[in-house]
């Protein structure tokens, strides 16, 4: 928070200073396929050493608010600032976990060299692979209990197997702040809850998380804060605070029984 | 004839030929693999084609200047700029329209090729155009090569070389998780620009020997012939580029030993031969290894369906398991078990029974995933941990024959 004392003495708004203490703060995003908007004019602004799901329904524009965010694809307006300035000088910071789907598992390459891909900004063009960066690798294999599969090609991998080297890539980066883009989609449950305890071990040393999520079930056993999306932002908050019954039935309008939405929020 | 061309004795201009080819090959191979990685194969074969109109268009420019139209260094310029113009075309029409890569890369490939060919009869037409061969750029020809040109095309090849191996790093991680790159910094369309521009310069360089209406198998062939033998990315890129030199290197040779073998497609045979060979044999993804792969596991399968039948009195019905039996001496042609076959049964159901009670407890979780119906578990447990399965299991041990 001596930041955002900072902010404020040096004569700063309130919210500017929000801004320059945000791990990730998206002003009037918008993006568009063909002139039907993806997200329309999204505000979202992340708490430092939060964890936050993403939430909404199919559709909603949940992955393309990350990767609009992140620059992945161009957006028609709008603006992200990282940690209080612009993104292309915070790449470094950032670690950012795409959908699994999102790549072909038949590439020839190796688990250990698919972690190695974290240190790219490193090795840049031409620096060799010392065996500091491979130890980095490893270790981050080992967070995820996958060690022993440093040298299997990777279309042997589990569908958790996969997801847990994603998020290995991401932890060799050493990030401040980590995107995941459904990180939990269709791996088993003992992925999912090793996958659950690197985030909260993330957190525990004042890393911040950002994770689109698809189970609502889960939401408040995993994460502080939420952020609700269907194309335009719904609620923002605490989990308490944003996962509310109005504001998931105006995220997901008919789409949930009002007895689910119901037992959701009392849960909390 | 074929031996004095491999070992470089025919001469100066086969040799020159030979060696050419052989550094094109490399080249081809290991930028080829990038864009074979990238599922982008079909592109080149836009850009090759889009050559052509700049090759007449280059010979008109240069007679209109009274320089010699034929002139190679001349003939690659005008080449290379109406391939990127292709290329410029295809990556618009791909983005900016609703035109999917495919149907543009169709379009823009037949219209730069329609207008070349048109140019070419154009030439045909031309006093100066009569002896122009244009057309030999088409397939390949080799014959009355310059060392001006060779050393071009060796240079050439050699630059392209230089820079596929600098940017290895950021082509491979573009072509396996373009998001994740694009998220780390990299600008995954001049990353993009440039793999296309290296196989730009790879055709352009190309043209004189291979032509350019093959040089899209020199590109793509190495790089899959590699793919089956490797599972690493730097691994496809370096077998590759030697597959690739000792296609265009052997290639020449042999189209170098007899008169009117054109070059180009002998290249491309050769390269097809080792792909043909590394399809049936290789050890991992060949057609054979997995037909054999397949056949053992089928008769595993069935040898154990067998041993439990007989483990459990059941009468066998298919005559493939009953033979695979009597072949290993389990059973009796009437189908009853011999001594080692009830041995053999009794240990099959032995295990099956282990199994069963594993796959029930919650602390063997990560075993249990490793049921295949086939593996003993003797192979995969301690003996203490038999031992404590086998107090589980309430059914008498003994099997009756």
């Amino acid at each position: 928070m001596t930041a955002l004392n900072l902010a404020t003495q040096n004569g700063l708004r309130p919210e500017a200073a929000e801004i320059a203490t945000s791990p990730l703060a998206i002003r009037g995003l918008t993006v568009s396929y063909g002139e039907k908007p993806a997200i329309f004019s999204v505000d979202m602004t992340i708490r430092p050493g939060s964890m936050t799901a993403i939430i909404g329904p199919n559709g909603a524009g949940k992955s393309t608010l990350l990767k609009a965010a992140l620059g992945i694809i161009r957006p028609l307006s709008g603006q992200t600032t990282v940690f209080g300035r612009p993104l292309d000088t915070q790449r470094a910071r950032i670690a950012y976990v795409p959908q699994r789907a999102s790549v072909d598992w038949d590439f020839p390459t190796t688990v250990l060299d698919v972690v190695l891909m974290g240190l790219y900004r490193e090795l840049g063009l031409l620096r060799l692979v010392r065996s500091s960066h491979r130890k980095t690798a490893i270790d981050a294999l080992q967070r995820v209990g996958m060690a022993d599969f440093a040298d299997r090609q990777i279309g042997q991998l589990s569908g958790g197997q996969q997801q847990r080297v994603f998020l290995a890539r991401a932890l060799a980066q050493g990030a401040d702040l980590y995107l995941l883009d459904e990180p939990f989609a269709g791996v088993d449950a003992a992925t999912e809850k090793a996958i659950i305890a690197v985030l909260k071990s993330l957190k525990a040393v004042g890393k911040t998380v950002v994770a689109v999520h698809h189970d609502l079930a889960t939401v408040e056993q995993y994460f502080d804060h939420a952020f609700l999306i269907n194309v335009r932002p719904v609620a923002e908050g605490t989990v308490a605070e944003a996962f509310t019954a109005e504001s998931l039935q105006a995220a997901y309008g008919g789409r949930l029984a009002t007895a689910q939405i119901d037992r959701l929020s009392q849960a909390g | 004839m074929l031996f004095e061309a491999l070992t470089l004795q025919l001469g100066y201009n086969a040799t020159l030929v030979a060696i050419g080819a052989m550094l094109l090959g490399i080249s081809a191979g290991a930028t080829g693999t990038f864009l074979f990685l990238r599922k982008r194969a079909l592109v080149s074969d836009a850009i090759s084609h889009a050559t052509l109109p700049g090759i007449g268009l280059a010979f008109i420019v240069m007679v209109w200047l009274g320089m010699d139209g034929r002139s190679l260094p001349g003939l690659l310029i005008g080449s290379a700029l109406s391939a990127w113009i292709g290329l410029l075309c295809v990556q618009w029409l791909t983005g900016g329209t609703r035109l999917s890569e495919d149907s543009a890369i169709g379009a823009v490939l037949s219209v730069f090729f329609g207008a070349g060919i048109v140019l070419l009869t154009v030439i045909q037409g031309m006093s100066a155009g009569r002896q122009a061969g244009l057309d030999s750029l088409l397939l390949g020809s080799t014959a009355g090569m310059l060392f001006s040109d060779a050393v071009l095309i060796a240079g050439g090849g050699a630059l392209v070389l230089m820079l596929t191996l600098l940017l290895r790093r950021p082509m491979s991680l573009v072509a396996f998780d373009s998001d994740f790159a694009a998220a780390s910094g990299l600008n995954v369309q001049r990353i993009d620009l440039a793999t296309m521009g290296l196989v730009l310069a790879v055709t352009v360089v190309g043209l004189k020997i291979v032509g350019l209406i093959l040089i899209v198998a020199l590109l793509i062939i190495p790089p899959v012939t590699a793919r089956f033998w490797t599972e690493r990315t730097e691994h496809v890129w370096l077998i590759a580029g030697a597959l690739g030199g000792a296609s265009g290197y052997i290639g020449a040779a042999i189209s170098a030993s007899a008169p009117a073998l054109p070059t180009g497609p002998i290249i491309v045979l050769v390269a097809f031969a080792f792909f043909a060979v590394s399809l049936l044999f290789s050890p991992a993804r060949g057609v054979l290894s997995s037909v054999l792969r397949h056949r053992q596991y089928q008769r595993r399968v069935h040898l154990r369906q067998g041993l439990l039948a007989l483990a459990q009195g059941q009468p066998i019905y298919e005559g493939y398991t009953l033979r695979l039996l009597q072949r290993e001496g389990l059973a009796r042609p009437d189908g009853v078990a011999t001594g080692d076959g009830q041995a053999r049964a009794a240990k099959a159901l032995l295990d099956e029974k282990r199994w069963e009670i594993l796959r029930g407890l919650q602390a063997h979780e990560a075993t249990a995933a490793r049921y295949d119906g086939l593996t003993g578990l003797e192979t995969i447990l301690t003996e203490d941990q038999l031992r404590d399965l086998d107090t589980r299991i309430a059914a008498p041990r003994e099997i009756a024959p």
